[in-house]
């Protein structure tokens, strides 16, 4: 080779490296990718959601990083045991890499079939601190831990007041009684008073029945605390409940605001409840709505799902979009499907492009990201839409509600 | 804790006591005269809520209004179901009916997962989201409709009972069962006309719970259970014990809400259930047999 055409050949691949976020070198062979989800049951309904982030990963990996990729699906059935066993058959039937599983207890039984076999793992969705707390060599996890949810959700609450310059003195907290309730109320009760920036006091807490019907008594408790505003942690159906107990006991506080939990960004919620589903405030781990990437992925979701809208599946798809991303970048890197060298590549991950808001991807000791961060989505015209914070909003906050009328 | 908020809480524990009611109502039928228990009410009922949810989005067709040919429609379903399938297992030992009749609890909430899927489904009135303002007490509008409706309902099955010759006939066939055969009564077509009357009942209950509730596949066994705890409660049998068994489980949730945990509210209806067992085994208005 000589001089001029050495040049030549160092411009083309430097341009082509600086065209691609993740350089053009080519891994040889085949990335298997397991990916667990709760399919059916009554986790379906995101278990589905997420899925359609895994069915179009590969063609949007393979355009970014030149590598391809195969989706061996299997669906946990919204059972602990069943995500054991079917991690195992993965890995039986020749799976690189685990993705999943939405759900923290199938999670964790996942990780300690993916630490014993020596499989990578890494997690789309799971909020339980204890998975990444084991010791695990083998399990990594891009979302952030229950902690961090209550953590980013509170302080955009403060955020929100600020943008708003709307002060709010007090708060009652209601919560549904499950788990992961009362993982939220555990993380509130506990960061709320070290958060000085907010100046609300929570003023009554009413816990309530997950499976509940009617939350009637519920409701009319929460009103006579007489309180600026409600905290909400809730799930799909109850949040919908809810609402409408709301509406017909004629409780008009500031606004509705949860610092994270699913149900309200969902599409069903807007469905189900008209004009009376707008301005309510949800503070979950969001994806960016202007970024580079998230226009790619929306594009892709689009051309495959023509019938659905992205937003109501963008957290879901955006997280396992990128844990598909994560391996197919260390695959990529470590140019072997060994997973031993896998895991290796995967621990030195540094992804600063995605579809989800935070800081770049980058794997602590414990095999945590650290940084994920979280929107503050409210309802307005029917649909989620991110208000905070500033870069990434689509809409300005309205707080207190229009029908507020003062305390 | 204020009057007013007691109040706002009573009342609609009162109003949803009084559907309740007539949701075990038809439990209590069935049984005071078949002396079959139907483990599969609750399926039943939710069957109900399903028809009034499908007849609303096809026909905007009010729950209240559709609660009449929904009735009529499960009446001939409990009657063909009676005269069908539970007839020949009146004789045999009660294992044997529990097991059946769990088995179609078991088929009906299997084919609606099937039919509708797992996800909930509700109307939406133009009043459901109204209410009457007394004062501070604010009265639910679609739980008010709903109460009046199992009002009607119950008392249009008391006068049933109470004055007509075939109300009559049943009545004889629950308090001599031998005695009504040898007066010549149609005991088999008595015993599918009160399964059809019972169904209806549910019918109409399950009318008026989609005007306060979302159904989904999944409710039926706590229907069943909820309409156990009523009948027992109020006393198997007995039609003025299933409201007020309904009644009282109704207010004593939303107290029990109000007063201690929110989500202590069935373990008041269990405790209830448990107090009355011991120092009243035949329910509040139930007969020693």
């Amino acid at each position: 080779m000589d001089r001029r055409s050495f040049n030549r050949n160092v411009v083309v691949a430097g341009a082509a490296a600086a065209l691609s976020p993740f350089g053009i070198a080519r891994a040889a062979g085949k990335l298997k990718v397991g990916v667990l989800l709760p399919r059916s049951s009554y986790e379906a309904l995101i278990g589905q959601s997420c899925q359609l982030g895994a069915d179009l990963a590969p063609g949007v990996l393979k355009a970014m990083l030149g590598v391809d990729i195969e989706i061996m699906s299997a669906d946990t059935e919204s059972n602990v045991n069943t995500a054991r066993t079917r991690a195992e058959r993965l890995i039986e039937e020749g799976a690189h890499v685990l993705v999943g599983a939405f759900d923290s207890g199938q999670t964790a039984a996942i990780a300690q079939v993916a630490e014993q076999r020596g499989v990578p793992l890494v997690i789309n969705i799971a909020a339980a601190p204890q998975i990444t707390e084991q010791g695990y060599k083998f399990v990594f996890r891009n979302f952030p831990t229950a902690g961090e949810l209550v953590k980013n959700g509170l302080s955009l609450i403060g955020d929100l007041f600020q943008a708003t310059h709307t002060v709010a003195r007090s708060a009652v907290y209601m919560h549904v009684n499950d788990t992961f309730g009362q993982a939220m109320t555990h993380g509130i009760n506990a960061l709320l008073p070290r958060l000085t920036q907010l100046p609300f006091k929570i003023v009554e807490t009413v816990a309530y029945d997950p499976a509940a019907k009617d939350l009637s008594v519920e409701v009319s408790k929460a009103k006579a605390a007489n309180a600026d505003f409600l905290l909400l942690v809730c799930r799909l159906n109850d949040s919908i409940v809810l609402r409408r107990e709301m509406v017909k006991q004629r409780w008009h506080p500031m606004g509705v605001i949860d610092p994270g939990s699913p149900g309200i960004y969902e599409e069903q919620f807007a469905k189900s409840l008209g004009k009376y589903a707008d301005y309510i405030i949800d503070n979950p781990p969001w994806y960016n709505p202007k970024g580079a990437l998230t226009g790619v992925v929306e594009e892709a979701f689009r051309k495959r799902n023509p019938g659905e809208k992205f937003v109501y599946h963008g957290l879901n798809v955006g997280y396992t979009f990128e844990a598909i991303m994560i391996a197919a970048d260390a695959f990529k890197r470590a140019g072997s499907t060994d997973p031993k060298a896998l895991a290796d590549a995967i621990r030195a991950t540094d992804i600063d492009k995605r579809v989800m808001l935070g800081g770049p991807i980058k794997f602590n000791p414990k095999g945590q990201v650290d940084g994920n961060l979280s929107a503050c989505v409210q309802i307005l015209d029917g649909t989620p839409k991110v208000v905070l914070p500033e870069y990434a909003a689509e809409a300005k906050p309205v707080f207190p509600w229009p029908e507020y009328k003062g305390a | 804790m204020t009057a007013t908020l007691i109040a706002n809480v009573v009342i609609a524990g009162l109003l949803t006591g009084l559907v309740y009611g007539l949701m075990a109502l038809g439990l209590s039928v069935i049984f005071g005269v078949v002396r079959v228990v139907n483990f599969a009410h609750g399926e039943m009922m939710t069957i109900a809520m399903y028809v009034a949810v499908l007849l609303f989005g096809a026909f905007k067709l009010d729950p209240i209004l559709a609660a009449l040919p929904v009735a009529a429609l499960f009446f001939l379903f409990g009657y063909a179901l009676q005269a069908g399938l539970i007839n020949p297992f009146i004789t045999r030992p009660e294992h044997s009916q529990f097991i059946l009749l769990v088995a179609v609890a078991t088929i009906l909430t299997n084919v609606m997962l099937m039919v509708f899927g797992p996800d909930a489904r509700n109307v939406q009135t133009a009043y459901q989201l109204d209410s009457w303002a007394v004062g501070q007490i604010i009265v639910d509008k679609a739980r008010a409709y709903a109460a009046l409706c199992a009002l009607v309902t119950t008392a249009g099955l008391f006068a049933f009972f109470r004055f007509s010759r075939t109300g009559t006939a049943i009545r004889a066939c629950a308090d001599n069962h031998l005695g009504a055969r040898i007066v010549g009564l149609n005991v088999k077509h008595l015993y599918a006309l009160t399964f059809g009357l019972g169904a209806a009942c549910v019918a109409v209950a399950g009318c008026m719970m989609t005007l306060l509730v979302e159904v989904a596949p999944s409710v039926g066994p706590s229907y069943t259970l909820l309409g156990f705890v009523i009948v027992i409660v109020g006393g198997l049998g007995s039609m003025p014990g299933a409201l007020l068994g309904g009644v009282l489980i109704g207010v004593s949730e939303a107290l029990a809400g109000l007063f201690f945990d929110p989500s202590a509210k069935s373990m008041i209806s269990f405790a209830l259930l448990i107090v009355v067992l011991l120092f009243r085994p035949q329910g509040l208005l139930g007969s020693r047999t």
